[in-house]
Formats: structure tokens, sequence, C-alpha cells
């Protein structure tokens, strides 16, 4: 793209206004027939008895536009490119949704006899092969509600193998670029973490691992690729030094989405991934979840899965609760099974070509590596994998940060790269396009970038004011934090 | 394929501006140790219009069109088109965690709005914007309680929900420190509390964990559990699967719950074979650095105008990592979306009006089956779940329905092997999907 042709996407519209639920409506309305209930009436004794909730009573239209007003002021990967890293905002199939809702799916209860969700049992056996297929190890397990409970999932397994060999290990080794998610699911297991030093080349150094080995480390937790989107090259002889320890390795699946194909984590040694459904398998994030966080495992921590575990038996599938090693129930039921059905959906759309998926993925992220590192500082100037990882340090010089540039992209109508992330980088721009965005979107995005990066020199103001766009200006988050007004009834 | 949007001539022209030749070249870091050898072993690509054939044969062979007499942890409700189609929305359903406020405000009044109401449904003044479930939440509750009364004994009623009580097991199993003290059921129905009071002052406990209605349908007596734990020094963390027991009995906040946490699958959710749900979690103000999970709070933009954005995030994992209150990240924000659109739907005089065709059914069904020969168990209230007693034979008129697709109840003693008294003993439930007309014919097939 010719950069002097460049029209941002973003522009002015008609924002309307809209109060908060309560505002609206009034006794009497309602948006929902309830039906009489056509028997005798019964009540409850006075001591339990309770006026219900002080809800507002609003009409079926009232209702309609509250929600849609609302969600104009929201922008969606359908609105626009999205390239948050860590977070693989790829495009989210429709046809998934309409599956995900058939009522043979949508109305079945979970306690029905094995015979009555046959489909629903074939489906997960399934989805739990292709898991372990897409990842090269054993056996897998669909219950996690999302990522990190699939990591707490998968370290409450390394703690349980432990536990079940009568050995009292008390450390994690934990790269310094890791989410924060996993010290934090670590913690929750009793684990203490020991951080480990980015080396200079962008990834953990075999050596620098081996000096922090003792038998007292249960495993380790690593991201691959790595948050700042390289290949872990050291990954294989890592693992060979925390096993020859006795100790486990779990891998954050978080960007499975740059290697599904291309690397084998049961060849690599891995003994319990996790994957984000809705990074990797284009399930929606729904602004906040739900996710999914299955856990794939090697042979050796397949017998700590949680459970019950959907097995084939001679009357099609069934449950298996007679699992003596297991960690046990992690999840109320079995998983959030109608993000499974998406995911499912979309493994069956793509078949073999999920490798071609993430050679794009990769592809897009070297596309804007390659058309950006002439104006942003890159740190570590090597071919990356999904994402790449600029920073600001060109643009300080003139009084401008991370945040003002992000909030630039939003005038000009993208959503911003993840920002201060990963937290060894200083003023962190992490940018993962995906698959999903065209040629044409990746060139706009750039030309947008490579505007703002004009702008900090020319007009700095434009930045440090922005977003001007957008329904509210920038917000005040340390009073909001400072007196938390957490519901519309809270008062300081 | 349909999802990827990249020509030949695309790929060519990008992997010449990255100086490779072929899009494996992109993949020479990895090391040839860890590289895949074999091509995925996935089926060949499906059209749309093949993968709905395939998706709707399996549905076919699900459990959708079962006429159901039971909750237990999942509840069928009406669930108005409005709900699924407003929530739908791709603006809500496209989007991320809202990290960057300017362009969340849709996602983050939405939220507030839950929390408020949810607030108002469980008489607390902080709820947060989601756990996974409802049983995750309760674990998460503990853990919670435990931080704040920093003590590690817990008393937990035997007539919380199975399943949640496993996960709750789950989540402790490599906290050493932990004791968990089990209370039995009472002859009413009820957790028996009364070993509480036995309780040697030196397993002080961090708090009581109860279900109400539990997993017999019978409202537990909250006050008397409040104050027996109040006293011993410890949290009530109250718990519920059926938030429309709540539109007609008074809050567990205001009978001295301090957490609250529970499973709102009922608020707009479909079943959806156990997930995915609505993790609910609330608390007092006091605890409120405490809870874990996403908060949205009010505040003001430059311009002073009123606006919604993530707040007190030095609790959670992302500022804090290993010294966070909790790893969760993505939780359930969508559900709780959706909840709240059900919510502002059925609109406080509605949901009053629901709760009591629930009641009036299940009391309907009850009496019926008391009629045909079953046997009450327990003498406390119950609301749209209730246990009785069957007489002889009816296991297999009970299998004899299940060939026409029509699920009478769960037999309590698969979850109570060692309780005596619930051999013979049937959990149903009834919500306003099952007419009277749905009641009459069950209890003709059991008559």
């Amino acid at each position: 793209m010719n950069e002097s042709s460049f029209v941002p996407a973003g522009t002015r519209g008609l924002v309307l206004r809209e109060g908060l639920l309560w505002e609206k409506g009034k006794p009497g309305r309602s948006a929902m027939s309830i039906p009489e209930s056509g028997v005798p009436s019964a009540s409850l004794p006075d001591d339990l008895a309770g006026p219900g909730p002080d809800w507002p009573n609003l009409s079926e239209q009232e209702v309609a536009r509250h929600y849609t007003r609302l969600s104009t002021w929201n922008f969606g990967l359908d609105t626009g490119m999205y390239p948050l890293g860590s977070c693989t905002m790829k495009y989210n199939p429709k046809i998934n949704e309409i599956l995900a809702a058939l009522p043979g799916f949508a109305r079945a209860h979970p306690l029905l006899p094995d015979e009555a969700v046959q489909g629903e049992l074939r489906l997960m056996h399934a989805l739990e092969e292709y898991l372990a297929e897409i990842t090269g190890l054993a056996a897998a397990s669909l219950q996690p509600g999302a990522g990190a409970h699939g990591e707490l999932c998968g370290m409450l397994m390394i703690a349980a193998y432990h536990r079940n060999a009568g050995s009292g290990r008390t450390k994690i080794l934990i790269p310094d670029t890791s989410h924060g998610t996993n010290p934090a699911s670590a913690a929750m297991c009793g684990f203490e973490e020991v951080k480990i030093p980015l080396g200079p080349g962008g990834y953990m150094e075999a050596a620098t691992v081996r000096s922090l080995l003792t038998d007292e480390v249960a495993g380790l937790m690593v991201t691959n690729p790595n948050t700042l989107g390289l290949f872990e090259s050291d990954l294989a002889d890592v693992i060979s030094l925390v096993h020859d320890r006795g100790g486990l390795v779990y891998a954050d699946g978080a960007n499975l989405n740059a290697i599904m194909g291309y690397a084998d984590l049961g060849r690599i040694g891995v003994d319990v991934v996790h994957i984000n459904t809705h990074k990797t398998l284009s399930t929606p994030h729904g602004g906040g979840g739900p996710g999914a966080g299955p856990v794939v495992v090697s042979r050796t921590l397949a017998p700590y899965l949680p459970g019950p575990r959907v097995v084939k038996n001679e009357n099609g599938y069934g449950w298996n609760h007679d699992l003596p090693l297991s960690i046990g129930r992690i999840h109320g039921f079995y998983g959030q099974f109608r993000v499974l059905v998406r995911a499912y959906a979309y493994i069956l759309s793509l078949g073999p070509e999920l490798k071609k998926a993430s050679a794009l993925a990769v592809l897009n992220a070297n596309y804007i590596k390659e058309s950006l590192k002439d104006l942003y500082e890159l740190p570590f100037d090597r071919p990356c994998m999904h994402e790449c990882v600029f920073t600001d340090g060109r643009q300080k010089a003139v009084g401008v940060n991370t945040l003002d540039i992000a909030k630039r992209l939003i005038d000009l109508g993208f959503h911003p790269p993840t920002i201060y992330f990963p937290l060894v980088v200083n003023g962190a721009i992490m940018i993962e396009p995906t698959e999903s965005e065209s040629r044409e979107e990746l060139d706009a995005f750039i030309a947008a970038m490579r505007q703002v990066a004009r702008e900090a020199e020319e007009n700095p103001d434009l930045l440090l004011q922005a977003p001007t766009a957008t329904k509210v200006r920038r917000l005040d988050e340390v009073s909001a934090a400072r007196h938390p007004l957490l519901t519309g009834d809270m008062l300081y | 394929m349909r999802y990827l949007p990249h020509t030949t001539e695309d790929i060519e022209d990008m992997l010449q501006a990255v100086g490779a030749r072929e899009l494996d070249d992109l993949f020479a870091a990895i090391p040839p140790a860890c590289r895949r050898q074999t091509p995925l072993l996935l089926p060949p690509p499906l059209t749309e219009w093949e993968l709905t054939s395939h998706l709707e044969e399996l549905a076919a062979q699900g459990g959708g069109d079962w006429r159901v007499f039971l909750g237990a942890g999942s509840q069928e409700h009406h669930i108005p088109a409005l709900v699924p189609y407003l929530a739908g929305r791709s603006e809500f359903l496209t989007s991320y965690t809202p990290y960057q406020p300017e362009m969340s405000q849709g996602t983050l009044q939405a939220v507030f709005e839950f929390q408020t109401l949810i607030s108002r449904l469980v008489g607390l003044e902080v709820t947060n914007a989601s756990m996974y479930d409802g049983a995750t939440a309760l674990a998460e509750a503990a853990l919670m309680a435990m931080r704040i009364v920093r003590r590690v004994t817990l008393v937990v009623s035997s007539l919380i929900h199975p399943h949640w009580r496993e996960v709750l097991a789950t989540y402790l199993a490599p906290r050493r420190d932990v004791n968990l003290v089990v209370l039995p059921a009472a002859a009413d129905g009820r957790t028996d509390l009364s070993s509480l009071d036995s309780m040697p002052a030196s397993c002080a406990p961090a708090a009581m964990l109860i279900q109400s209605p539990n997993i017999f349908g019978v409202f537990e007596n909250l006050p008397a559990s409040a104050k027996a734990i109040h006293t011993a020094g410890g949290l009530l963390i109250s718990s519920f699967t059926e938030p429309f027991a709540l539109g007609l009995s008074k809050t567990p906040g205001s009978l001295g719950a301090d957490i609250v946490c529970g499973e709102a699958q009922s608020l707009g959710l479909p079943q959806g074979f156990g997930g995915p749900t609505l993790g609910l979690m609330s608390c007092a103000r006091e605890y409120m650095r405490q809870i874990p999970g996403r908060l949205v709070g009010r505040t003001t933009d430059l311009e002073g105008n009123q606006a919604f954005v993530l707040t007190l995030s030095t609790r959670e994992q992302h500022i804090r990592r290993s010294k966070a209150v909790s790893n969760i990240c993505s939780n359930a924000g969508h559900c709780a979306l959706t909840a709240g659109i059900f919510m502002a739907a059925i609109g406080g005089d509605g949901f009053r009006k629901m709760a009591r065709v629930n009641l009036d059914r299940a009391e309907y069904l009850k009496a019926g089956l008391i009629r045909a020969g079953f046997a009450p168990l327990f003498s406390a209230p119950t609301f749209n779940e209730f246990v009785l007693k069957a007489p002889a034979g009816f296991a297999a008129v009970h299998r004899r329905l299940c060939r026409k697709r029509i699920l009478a109840g769960f037999p309590l003693a698969s979850w109570y092997p060692d309780l005596p008294e619930l051999k013979d003993a049937w959990l149903f439930g009834v919500t306003e999907t099952r007419t009277k007309a749905d009641i009459d014919a069950l209890l003709r097939e059991v008559t």
C-alpha cells in the first residue's frame, strides 16, 4: 500500500447515549411471558419468604434497544483487526455458533443416562483424539473451563504425580517471559516459583536452567513459542535436563497457533499442555470467556487426568469413573461442552490445513515485523513465529509512549496490540495478527502504525490526546481503584 | 479454505517481503529434535454443508429432546428468544477482555449492570464479573475465606452438590495443611450443625460451606449456620445451584452469609450438557480486595463522562503473578452478559412470578407422587427440587420411562452409598418448563 493513500477506517459516527438498566422501565412491564402455574398455589414459610430481587421491569423493546446501543460502544473482531498479542484473535466462524446451539446439544441435561447422550460423548471422544494428534501427545481431558484452569489442572496433575511418587518437591521453574497465570497457577498448587532469566537471544538457555535445577524442582512451565514470539531454541535440551532430575514439563499452549503441524510436543518431551480453544481453535472470546482449556498429556501423566473420562465401550460411549490416580473433578460437569462443539467444528473445517493456518499466522507476523522495524525498536531482531514484539524506545525521545501509540491506533480504527507485556521488555508492543487477516488488512494496519510513528514526531499531541473518536476518552483508572464503585448501589 | 484469505500471489509477495522462499522456511527456528515428522492425521476438511450434516447427525444422537424431571445443578428454564439474539451480537461475542476501555464500554457497562443485579439478588455489596461455573466458584470461595481469616480448617456440609465437593477436594489436594470437617445430614433434610458446638477450639474454622436449597432441594437454616460459624470466628459461604429460589426467599446476604457463590445457568443459559455455565461470586464489601476474578468499576473519563473500567487489578495474576489471589483470567464473561440480558428481560416482577410457578408445580408433583405411594423423607421446606422414598418397583418404572425419553428423577443412593436412609430415595426437579399436562402424564405412568 502506498502510505500517502492510507485512509484510516476510524471515522465519526452517531453514538447514542444509554443510561443504566435500572434507570429504565417501570413496574408493570415485562419482556418475558410468564406462564400461569395452572396448579394449586403453594408458598414458603414466613421465616424463609423474601421479597425477591429489586430488578427493573422493562418491555421487550426497551431491553433490545439497551443492549443494541451498548453493543455499538464495543469493538469486536468482526468490527476490525484485533492484533492483541498472545490472545490469537482469529476469525470466529458463524456456522459454529449455529452448530453449538443445535437443540440436541443445547438442551441436554448432563445427568442423562449414557445411551441418551451418545452424540455428545462421541463428539468429546473424537475431539480428545484430534487434540492428541495435533499436539503429538497421548491423551486428553476436556474438563478445564479456560486456559488458566487448564494450567491449574496441569499443575495439579504434576503435584499429584510427585505425591504419588512420595517426593515432596516444592519448586517450579518458570521463565520470566511467562504469562502471569503460570506463577499464579503454580502458587495455587503450593509450588514456589523459581524464575529463569531470559537469555540474550530472546530464549531461555539450557545452561541457565541447569544451574537452577535441584532435586526440589517438581517441573518446568514453559510457553513455546515464548511471549516474545520466538521458538525456545534450547527447549529439547532443557526438557532433557528437567526430566533427568525427575521433574515434569508443563507447556502453556497459549501460543499453539504458531506451530500446528510443525512442532511435535510429544517428541519435545512435554508432559502436559493446555489448549485455549478461544485462541487456537477459533471459539469466540465473548469479552471475557467462556473459554475452554482442554489438557493433553504424555503417557506418564495420563493416569492423573481429571475424571470422569469419556471412553468407548461395547455399548458405544460412556463415562469411566474408575480412575484411582486421577486428580478428580475440576468442573461441575464435563467442561464447557458447547464451546468444545465449536472447537470440534473448527478442526473438522480445516483438517490437515491447520498446518497452513499456522504457516500463514507466522507469515503475517513476520510481514508486519519486516514492515515496521525501520520505525519501531525491535528488541530481538530474529525471524518470529506468530507474533512480534516492538517497543516505544524510539518514540520515548519525543515524549510519547506505548500507551499513547495504542490509544492513537484506536482512533484509526484498530484494536491496539497487547501493551507492556511481556514484562521483560520495556514498553512492549506485542502484535499478533493471526492468519485470518488478509494482506490488504495487514497493509492498512502497517500504514496506520507508520502514520502513528510519523505523528509522534510531527504532532505528538494527536497521540497524547487519543482516543478522541470513541464513546469515552481516557479514563480515570486511579480513582476507579482508589474509590471502587463496583455496583450501581455502592456509594463512597 | 474459507477462513484463510491468502491467495497464492499474496503468499509469494509476502514471502519475498520477509526474505523467505517458501512457507516452511519460516519455521527454520524449530530445531530438528522438536519437529513433527508426520503430517497431521486428521479427517479431510469439510465444507460448511458437510460439517452441518455431521453435527446434526451427532445432535440427533444427543439428549436434547428428553423430558427431564431433574435439576441437580443443571436447570431447564424458558429462555426468551431476545436473550441469545442480543447476546449473539458480534460486537459482544467477538471481543476480548476489555483491556482497552474506550472501545469496550458496551461489555463494561453490561458487566457492571450484571454485578449490580446479582448483588441485589444475593444481598451482598460486591459481585465479580463471573467464575467458570458454580463448582469452581465454591472452591475459590473456600480459598478466599482461608486467606481472609488466616485459618486452614473448612467446615463443609455434606449436602452441597457432590460434584462441587469433588471439585473443592481437587483444588485442595496439594494443600496438606487444610483440614476438612464434614457436616452430616439431619433428619429434616438440613445440614446437622450440632457437631460445630463440640468442635475443639484448636480446629478454629476459616469458613462453613453450605448450599441452600441443598442437594435434597431443602432450604438450609442460614441464620443458625451464620451464628454457629461466626461464633467460631469463621465466615459463612453460602452457595446455590438454583437462583430462582431467591425469587421467593430471603437473600443469603441478609441471613448472614459473608461470601455467596452459585451456579446461574438458570438465568438465560442453555443446559448444554453441563457447560458453559455461569459461576457467581459475591462478598461483603470488606472482603472485596480478596475476591478473585475481574471487577468492573464506575469512573469518569477526562471530560467527566461516566465510564466503566476493569479495576482493583492488583489482586490479579497479570499484575501480581505468584502473589495473586487467584490464577483466573478468562472467566464466563459472555455468560454473565447473557444472564444480565435475561435478568433485564424477566424483570423483578417476572422473576418472582416465575419462581412461584416453579414452587407451585414442584409441590403439585410432590403431592401427586405421595398419593401414588412415594413417602416424604424430609420435613424441611423445598423449592423446585425434592427427595422422596420410592415405592417398591419404581426402578423398573424409571427404566421404562427412559425408553420413552423421560427422566423421572435421580437415585440419590448413587451419590450417598453410605447413607442407608437414602436407599430408594429419588431426587426430583420441576421447573416452569414442565406443564401440568407433563406432570399429570408422569403421575399416570408411576401410579
